[in-house]
């Protein structure tokens, strides 16, 4: 799994990026964590408002900064559709 | 009515801080009437009121502005054509969160999404320009009328603007790459009021930490004004008989990049010393709607022939509005 915290460098992105590194160590989970701070590379995935998250390079959460808690909720979600499709 | 007034002169302007920093500063031996004074009167009574008032709006507006990630912005806009479309977008501009960092993953989302240029513009105009929490601050240091004129005009700026770049078929004018990215349609989230309360939380603080510095200059700018510069030096400037008053506050206030919350000390401070309410109001619509930051984002999504049109036409409806204002002053006071 590799997640992308996506923001032009901002101390949100900061803390969002913070946050899922303990909702990772929380689920005793190991994954790739990828800043990603350019504008127009954002854009091309399809997000306006920054701090955004990707899990896959699928986008799940945009122009917030998510609790642990709601990133662990959306890990879970996106196990659950990989498990869905596969 | 008179509860009203009561209510505005009490909650808005804060009379009774005024009073209450007159009073401390009486205590300490210092005379408010006196030059001094008056300044110190006014640097303290200004940097509290503009402080409260940014905290308690900045919450408020951003609960109201979870409400409008603009992803769901893009998605309204998406099935609308013509004027309808640019008012819509004018008017979603006013509520969608804002800052000019996002203007180009804004401009590229919007553009990819197929929305028209000119919707786009639209947007991007009222956007920074327009919003909940400058007109009830236009309320608090003029008045209601002024405040809600304030917002009708930004609008119609953001309507007509977005509408005569689109007629203008600019859009080869886009920087390539743009017209190239994939449109994502990205689901907005779900919010509890939790998060929304920790949403707007949030707000409060990063836009307190990024506007703190402006509002101190603003106020300082506004209290030198208040009580050093002679009337006569600023109505030789820029007074109501001045034909160049309304391009040289424009001028003026293009290039700054700073809040609308800084502006409102000088702006209160200027109306004082006789300057027209057009030429304030104009000063204030410049440093919102345009800064050097925001045009030199702007630039590297759109050519230059496009980001002149667009500046061209935000400057002259500014000054075209600051000039009706001024004509019609008397209406508003």
């Amino acid at each position: 799994m590799r997640i992308k915290i996506l923001g032009s460098g901002c101390s949100k992105c900061i803390m969002l990026a913070d946050n899922t590194r303990r909702a990772l160590d929380n689920m005793g989970r190991d994954a790739e964590i990828v800043k990603v701070t350019d504008l127009t590379e954002i854009a091309m995935l399809g997000v306006m408002s920054t701090p955004a998250l990707a899990i896959d390079d699928v986008v799940v959460s945009t122009g917030r900064v998510l609790a642990p808690k709601s990133i662990e909720d959306l890990i879970l979600a996106h196990d659950a559709g990989l498990h869905g499709n596969g | 009515m008179e509860i009203l007034r009561w209510l505005n002169e009490q909650l808005l302007r804060m009379q009774w801080l005024s009073d209450l920093v007159a009073w401390l500063l009486g205590r300490a031996g210092m005379d408010p009437s006196s030059r001094l004074g008056g300044s110190v009167h006014f640097f303290i009574y200004d940097t509290i009121k503009i402080f409260l008032l940014l905290a308690v709006l900045i919450f408020a507006v951003s609960w109201i502005q979870s409400h409008f990630p603009p992803e769901r912005t893009r998605r309204i806009l998406g099935g609308m054509r013509g004027v309808k479309a640019n008012t819509v977008g004018a008017l979603l501009g006013t509520v969608t969160p804002f800052c000019s960092c996002s203007s180009i993953p804004l401009f590229i989302g919007f553009t990819s999404a197929g929305l028209p240029l000119g919707v786009t513009f639209s947007f991007l105009i009222s956007s920074p320009l327009v919003d909940l929490a400058s007109m009830i601050l236009l309320a608090s240091i003029f008045n209601w009328t002024v405040a809600i004129a304030y917002v009708a005009v930004g609008i119609v700026l953001a309507v007509a603007g977005g509408t005569l770049i689109g007629a203008l078929r600019m859009d080869g004018e886009i920087e390539a790459f743009v017209t190239r990215a994939p449109a994502v349609d990205v689901a907005p989230q779900a919010m509890s009021w939790r998060e929304r309360a920790a949403y707007a939380r949030d707000q409060v603080i990063e836009i307190v930490r990024r506007v703190w510095l402006y509002v101190l200059i603003g106020v300082g700018i506004g209290a030198a004004i208040h009580n050093w510069i002679p009337q006569d030096v600023i109505t030789t400037l820029l007074g109501q008989d001045k034909w160049w008053a309304v391009p040289v506050a424009v001028l003026v206030g293009v290039p700054v990049y700073a809040d609308i919350f800084g502006t409102l000390p000088i702006a209160e401070a200027l109306v004082g010393k006789g300057v027209g309410l057009g030429t304030v109001l104009a000063f204030m619509m410049a440093v919102a709607a345009l800064s050097l930051p925001s045009l030199i984002m702007l630039k590297r999504v759109v050519k230059a022939r496009l980001l002149a049109t667009f500046l061209f036409i935000v400057v002259a409806g500014i000054v075209v509005i600051g000039l009706l204002f001024n004509a019609t002053a008397s209406f508003f006071t």
